[in-house]
């Protein structure tokens, strides 16, 4: 991958990413709103809340968690597994192939570049939530807000090479969508989307801390509703971001070896 | 600039029988048989050529042209393009090559082609003059100013062939890979699109490949062919050395102003075509001089001109030698 090339098309590939977000504009606006379970899942536990009390959060706590669940997932999101599995099963990878830029690059550009139209969607949710309930549950650390926005980095990341690696499988197994599918019901589980990190049994937590699902998703949402304390943010951070580089290490290899197995189908 | 040695390319490919029972054992015991798409080619191609890949269906070319685009990692044998080893995918390699498949694209599907090239002059680092320059030549040659900025999704196949090409060569690659370029142009824009294939060779010296079903393209274009019959070459040379080896005769075609009988054709040479107001006649090459003097005086010849066969009948003649040799050392059951 060329450095300067990436560099200076990186503004372009942004701008093109955009353009082509917005093209399905109502597909676009439909998916984003098929990403509101954190805000189903809230109705449910505000339900069991108000039978019995679940630790330090009340109904604002749970209220504040499930939104910020529902805004992270927006900001986070990445599909490139499946742009790799139907361009690997087509050859269109190839198009990819041919330019000086790494196709893991252009993949993350045009995830970044529907960032801004899923922000349509999330952010008068999370305005009206904030209305609703206040500033009450959230943080009011500035050195958390800062952690925050690294962990949301960090999340992005290992959603992004979570995808690309499992996507490159598909170069060796010619369809990798059901492990992807494996992937997300796992994430279900134990990235805090459906179910808080805090309310886990204390053994499925200690699994959990683990897994790098936490951290895609969990981590800065307890970072944001005030979860935990400046040490253990910074622990949790550093644990995230070892889990980015150790998945770096695997897309590195995996595309490595993937692309001598790539057929090039068509044409 | 180009160089091949040896080249090999092997696919293991999933063999099933069709039917419920055989995609159930399948589940369980899968067979695999080892296909040769390429077997053993090589070549040398020196800067600024013109080059035609022939060759059937399935006869290696595309792969040949995929492992010298990088897009292929070779099973065996050595590859150089202007001294880069195309499976290394370097930066500096990348930016001198460029592939246009027929079949694939390359343009943004449900953005304007004009968003694709904007894309590759940042990828590509054309500076902005250059490439306004050169997108306003290629535009204007190709004739796509009015189709620029529509969706690709909604441009006809032959539209989008011309702004894939237009597209490829916003940062004019000197060695240029082209897999059926004029597929599903009409005539008129086949010869545009030849026209400027040729005209951008010998402007920049670019190095030039190409593989393509219309004959026409490749006498137009290719001084040089190289055959590829089952992943094996079976000729490299001049196009006219390749059409003398397989078809040596020529043809003679007479234009006529009236009538004439066939005894009389036959008397000139073999009658490939006889129709009111025209005849097509072959004749050995060593006999041209008489067979047209011949004509001349029995015929009411009105035009003539003499021709070599045309290239489609060479390479079907080429392919069925090719298949009989095969079968010929094939050893029997």
């Amino acid at each position: 991958m060329s450095v300067r090339s990436t560099v200076h098309a990186l503004p372009t590939l942004l701008r093109v990413g955009f353009a082509g977000a917005v093209a399905y504009r109502a597909e676009m606006f439909v998916w984003a709103l098929a990403t509101t379970m954190p805000l189903i899942m809230l109705a449910l536990w505000l339900a069991v809340a108000r039978e019995a009390p679940m630790g330090r959060l009340g109904k604002p706590e749970l209220i504040a968690y499930f939104l910020a669940t529902f805004v992270v997932r927006q900001l986070t999101a990445s599909w490139v597994c499946w742009n790799i599995n139907s361009e690997v099963r087509d050859g269109t990878l190839a198009m990819r192939l041919l330019r000086p830029v790494h196709p893991l690059v252009a993949y993350a550009a045009e995830n970044i570049a529907a960032i801004p139209v899923r922000g349509l969607v999330s952010l008068p949710i999370a305005i009206a939530a904030l209305l609703l309930v206040g500033t009450g549950p959230l943080t009011r650390d500035p050195a958390l807000w800062i952690v925050w926005a690294i962990s949301m980095l960090g999340a992005w990341l290992v959603t992004l090479f979570t995808n690309f690696a499992i996507g490159c499988l598909s170069l060796f197994l010619e369809s990798s969508i059901k492990l992807m599918d494996v992937w997300f019901s796992l994430f279900l589980v134990f990235s805090g989307y459906l179910i808080p990190i805090e309310l886990f049994p204390p053994g499925m937590r200690a699994v959990g801390d683990w897994l790098p699902f936490r951290y895609q998703m969990g981590l800065p949402v307890e970072l944001m509703t005030g979860a935990h304390d400046r040490a253990a943010a910074f622990a949790l951070l550093g644990r995230q971001w070892l889990v980015v580089a150790v998945l770096g290490g695997v897309v590195a290899f995996v595309w490595r070896r993937g692309l001598g197995r790539f057929a090039a189908y068509g044409g | 600039m180009i160089s091949v040695r040896g080249l090999q390319k092997r696919y293991r490919v999933h063999k099933r029988a069709p039917g419920l029972k055989a995609a159930a054992l399948s589940l369980f015991q899968r067979q695999y048989t080892e296909v040769a798409a390429v077997d053993g080619v090589s070549f040398e191609i020196e800067a600024g050529e013109r080059v035609g890949f022939l060759g059937p269906n399935g006869a290696g070319k595309t792969t040949t042209l995929k492992i010298l685009s990088g897009l292929l990692h070779p099973s065996a044998g050595k590859v150089s393009v202007d001294g880069h080893e195309p499976r290394r995918r370097e930066n500096a390699f990348l930016e001198k090559i460029m592939l246009v498949l027929g079949q694939k694209q390359q343009l943004l599907w449900d953005l304007p082609p004009s968003e694709t090239f904007e894309l590759n002059r940042a990828i590509y680092r054309v500076p902005r003059a250059q490439y306004e320059r050169t997108l306003d030549e290629l535009v204007e040659l190709l004739e796509i100013r009015d189709l620029v900025g529509r969706p690709t999704r909604q441009l006809s196949l032959g539209e989008r062939m011309k702004c894939e090409l237009a597209c490829a060569l916003v940062h004019h690659p000197k060695v240029l890979f082209l897999d059926e370029p004029t597929i599903g142009l009409d005539v008129s824009m086949q010869m545009t699109m030849r026209r400027f294939i040729k005209n951008y060779n010998e402007r920049y010296g670019a190095t030039l490949i190409l593989t393509s079903h219309y004959m026409d393209d490749v006498a137009a274009l290719c001084p040089r062919v190289i055959v590829i019959d089952k992943g094996r070459i079976s000729f490299d040379g001049k196009l006219e050395d390749l059409v003398r080896r397989v078809r040596p005769d020529k043809r003679v075609v007479l234009r006529l102003g009236g009538p004439v009988d066939i005894h009389a054709l036959k008397s000139i040479g073999a009658v490939i075509r006889h129709a009111e107001g025209e005849a097509v006649l072959q004749v050995k090459p060593g006999d041209v001089s008489r067979s047209v003097a011949h004509a001349l005086s029995v015929l009411p010849v009105r035009d003539l001109t003499v021709e070599d066969a045309p290239l489609e009948e060479v390479m079907r003649e080429l392919f069925e030698q090719n298949r009989a040799a095969s079968a010929g050392s094939e050893p029997s059951a």
